[in-house]
């Protein structure tokens, strides 16, 4: 079993895992950090998302192998020292959350669309939103959120 | 400090208690919950629609690696489970109870439909349990199936049961025949029309899962599971299938990712892990991949429908009569009987006054997944039908749609319908005046000139739903065939500093209870929102309750805390009496403070609290210590939110491609605990609704009986670009028939929007009808057969 060594949140992480282990199994099982949720089977529904070396991954569709040495944020990671990142505290405020499922990919996916693309407008968003399935919100809120989250870190 | 300077009371935005733990991932959902020396399970599951097993073979996946049990159906019964059960008893037509087939939890000798459960196999990981199960050797000898639901009546369709002749659970009538026959005979115009409502798959995010466990001391089964009843589930698995007595049986539902219905029943899956975790003597687990959840979670919808509407030469509606044939799928689901029954001939008045209404339901078997309550369950099916024909006799008569509506609308209340419902209160026209206000209903021909100019289509389309919904009186519901009563329960303790704890019977599964439920408390009681907790979800906790579904939270679940606050309020004024040497009858409680009146006497809440618990010189006999009150309520009534909701669309007339340019919502939801909950779970709902008019489809294979749409690659789940942002408006009626005032809110968007998409397409390609999901495919062909209005004007 290969060793795989990352780190994750800040710490470093290794351990013993199977060659077929999913990053997310990684996260979840071995480090027990069970914020990234899976929701589908088929690579469809961001419910897995973090960020890998700073960038959107969903977390079902690599192996653990091959995030070994890489830099590792999950959702537990995101608030710094107490205080909620801006995206965080935009989905409580515009109520882009309901059974919260979601809501740790749509998070992950946020931080990484407004990194990306500073000028976001309501169409964007919801292109971007593509890959992240909500069942709850009808993503009106989530939208909202993002947008406002967006422009106060312009 | 009154709410309103607060801001935390009640119609204020509250931002949501839950949502710290949710945003920063340390929500506790079932399959986030791990044990020591925990198996996995995992459950092999029929590739046939149809068939007879003749053999399971389990030697060679016994000896597989990590291998700790296999479970069949022989194992089930041989220890004496019980099936699963139909909490509903549905009669025909002809007096006849409805004809059930047996619901075994592991199948014994006929599988009925794909996903059907075959065995179950622990092991010490996932892998090794799936690996194994691929091993187990199953001589299958497949049947032909009866999947369609069209073809499943006649005579020579297969048998899903032999104990339902033709497929047909029961014929169920509602309405009065003779004088719906009369005013047909005298209408000055009938209009026709034929319906499908689409199969839907609910695909909540989080998939369901269990977790059970079995204390060998005590003899204590634990389950955790994806639940929004866990006090229903924990009845069923000791009362009816056996598992273990009630009092030895806890069943905890944590945070659960969405339900919209799905979540309701109690399941094979999680009855095994439970029962199997005392035979194991080791913690189970297990979680459904997507996979398994479109196979097997109970889908929504899927109706066949004839409906004709009767009227008179003014517009004004004489009779509405009504043929729907139900799939049931192949085994009777937890409250499936009484979705297209009790849940959906009760609405078909709509909000019109409709002198005569008879309608006729076939319940049907079928070798698909189970059917049952899906977000809003069967009242979308019924508004659907009301407001296609009302739209399409607007059309036939060349009356404007809203005229129509409006002439036949229901005026004074209390109402009562020739279906059962007894409305009791409304004020249908002012949502829709709102509405047509708020989507510029004047201005529409204007754009619909400019779009056309542009080569697109447009169109518009209302829907003016009601619902009912806090189900229901319990009397009322026994009545009629449910083996539960339909109340809810609350428990509020106030601890001795003054904090207050309450127990409710409700379930939250994203509807942000232990915020608005908090709202209310805190309000009443005058302290602090962050001094108030709500529990839920553990029948170890909360002594009973009926769980959430049928928007009743707020109408029922509140008046429940109501009546136990309102208990708490008197004990305390009691207190306070006594410590303040006053007669009960002089105590004044307001914003958290005890007074006497007409003195500068005064006690504070958290004053009280103690004092309560000390218990210092209580006249003995005459007061007890503590402040602890429990109330069951059961409502008088249903409730009945209406509202009214218009959609405009856009048709590119080159890709059939339907995009939703306007939606507005006008909903009267009665008292609003805080708005901005209710405006989220309106968005829910009407994303749901355009996913059903415009997206999602559970298709089985006619002939095989294969789910077709079994991922997220065939089934259309609606993604933020498929969607708008919405438009939402309130009109307020009271509810008079519980103690706030409220109405329920959690289902209208799904019930209301699709008829308002669907008239908006038709309008758009001047077609009669388009079948959902109205798909691009569906609409570009409708184009090339029809000759459409709009491109002909
Ligand atoms: S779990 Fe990764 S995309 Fe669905
Ligand atoms: S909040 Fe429930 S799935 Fe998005």
């Amino acid at each position: 079993m290969p060793v795989v060594s990352m780190t994750v949140n800040g710490k470093s992480a290794s351990a013993d895992v199977e060659a077929r282990t999913l990053l997310v199994q990684f996260i979840r099982e071995q480090l027990g950090l069970t914020g990234t949720h899976v929701g589908c089977d088929t690579s469809q529904c961001g419910a897995c998302v973090v960020h890998v070396d700073g960038r959107a991954v969903k977390s079902c569709t690599m192996l653990a192998a091959q995030a070994d040495g890489a830099d590792i944020v999950t959702i537990e990671g995101l608030a710094k020292n107490g205080e909620l990142h801006p995206v965080q505290a935009a989905f409580r405020e515009h109520h882009g959350l309901q059974c919260g499922f979601c809501t740790p990919g749509m998070i992950m996916t946020a931080v990484d669309m407004i990194r990306r693309k500073p000028d976001l407008d309501e169409e964007t968003v919801r292109e971007e939103l593509e890959g992240n399935i909500c069942r709850c919100t009808g993503y009106h809120n989530i939208v909202k959120a993002i947008l406002a989250a967006s422009r106060e870190m312009r | 400090m009154s709410d309103a300077a607060s801001g935390e009371g009640i119609g204020q935005p509250v931002r949501r208690k839950e949502d710290f733990r949710f945003i920063t991932g340390n929500g506790h959902y079932t399959d986030d919950i791990n044990r020591p020396r925990q198996t996995w399970a995992y459950f092999l599951r029929s590739p046939h629609a149809h068939a007879r097993i003749k053999s399971i073979d389990t030697s060679a996946a016994e000896a597989a690696p990590g291998v700790v049990a296999i479970f069949t159906g022989r194992h089930v019964a041989d220890d004496g489970l019980g099936g699963l059960i139909c909490g509903w008893t549905v009669t025909s037509k002809d007096g006849t109870p409805m004809k059930v087939g047996p619901h075994p939890i592991l199948a014994l000798d006929t599988v009925r439909y794909v996903g059907d459960h075959v065995a179950m196999v622990v092991a010490e990981t996932l892998a090794d349990a799936r690996a194994a199960a691929e091993m187990i050797d199953v001589d299958y000898d497949a049947l032909p199936a009866a999947a369609s639901l069209s073809a499943c009546q006649n005579a020579a369709a297969p048998q899903v049961h032999p104990e339902a002749p033709r497929n047909t659970c029961f014929e169920w009538e509602l309405g009065n025949k003779a004088e719906t026959e009369a005013a047909f005979a005298k209408a000055g115009r009938i209009v026709k029309l034929d319906l499908k409502n689409n199969r839907l798959i609910p695909n909540a995010m989080e998939p369901r899962a269990a977790l059970g466990e079995f204390d060998k001391g005590t003899g204590i089964y634990t389950l955790h599971t994806t639940s929004q009843n866990p006090h229903v589930a924990r009845l069923v698995l000791s009362a009816f299938v056996g598992v273990a007595p009630e009092h030895k049986l806890r069943v905890i539902a944590p945070d659960v990712g969405g339900g919209f219905g799905s979540k309701i029943f109690i399941y094979a899956e999680e009855t095994a892990c439970v029962w199997a975790a005392a035979k194991v003597g080791r913690p189970i687990k297990w979680t459904a991949d997507r996979s398994e959840a479109f196979l097997s979670d109970a889908h929504g919808r899927d109706h066949l429908s004839h409906a004709e509407l009767a009227l008179d030469k003014d517009g004004k509606f004489l009779a509405l009569r009504v043929k729907t044939v139900a799939n049931l799928g192949a085994y009777l689901s937890t409250f499936s009987a009484s979705v297209p029954t009790y849940l959906y001939g009760t609405l078909l008045s709509g909000q019109y006054d409709i002198p005569a209404v008879y309608v006729e339901v076939d319940g049907v078997y079928t070798h698909t997944a189970p059917v049952d309550a899906y977000r809003g369950a069967g009242r979308p099916e019924a508004t659907y039908l009301v407001e296609r024909i009302v739209e399409t006799a607007a059309r036939e008569t060349g009356i404007d749609p809203a005229e129509l509506r409006r002439r036949n609308y229901i005026r004074t209340f209390p109402h009562q319908t020739p279906v059962i419902m007894n409305y009791d209160t409304g004020d249908y026209e002012a949502s829709l005046a709102a509405a047509m206000e708020a989507i510029d209903y004047k201005g529409f021909p204007a754009r619909k000139s400019e779009a056309a100019k542009r080569g697109k289509l447009r169109g518009i389309g209302f829907s003016s739903y009601i619902e009912a919904c806090g189900i229901a009186p319990s009397a009322a519901v026994g009545s009629l065939g449910a083996g539960v009563g339909l109340w809810e329960s609350a428990e509020v303790r106030v601890n001795p500093t003054g904090n207050v704890e309450v127990l409710t019977g409700s379930h939250s599964h994203g509807q942000g209870h232990e915020t608005t439920f908090a709202q209310l408390v805190a309000s009443r009681l005058g302290v602090p929102l962050a001094n108030v907790e709500i529990v839920h979800g553990d029948t170890d906790k909360v002594q009973f309750g009926m769980g959430t579904y049928g928007s009743r939270s707020g109408a029922v679940g509140m008046s429940a805390i109501v009546k136990a606050l309102d208990k708490i309020e008197a004990k305390a004024k009691k207190i306070a009496a006594h410590l303040m040497e006053a007669a009960v009858e002089d105590i004044v409680f307001e914003n958290g403070t005890f007074t006497v009146q007409g003195t500068d006497k005064s006690l504070a809440w958290a004053e009280l609290s103690l004092a309560a618990y000390t218990a210092h010189g209580f006249p003995s006999g005459e007061i007890e210590p503590g402040l602890k009150e429990g109330a069951f309520y059961d409502p008088v009534n249903f409730t009945f939110p209406s509202g009214c909701h218009i959609c405009e669309v856009e048709i590119d007339p080159d890709t059939g491609v339907t995009k939703i340019e306007k939606f507005v919502a006008v909903d009267d939801f009665g008292t609003v605990i805080n708005p901005m909950i209710v405006e989220g779970q309106v968005h829910g709902g009407i994303a749901q609704g355009v996913g059903q008019a415009l997206l999602e489809h559970g298709i089985y294979d006619a002939e095989s009986g294969q789910l077709i749409t079994g991922s997220y690659m065939d089934y259309c789940m609606p993604r933020a670009d498929d969607l708008p942002s919405f438009d939402l408006g309130f009109t307020t009626t009271i509810c008079p028939s519980n103690p706030l005032g409220m109405k329920g809110c959690g289902e209208a968007g799904a019930i209301a929007s699709p008829p308002a998409i669907i008239n908006a397409v038709t309008d758009a390609l001047g077609i009669r009808d388009i079948e959902m999901p109205a798909t691009p495919a569906r609409v570009w062909t409708a184009l090339q057969s029809a000759t459409p209005r709009a491109a002909a004007e």
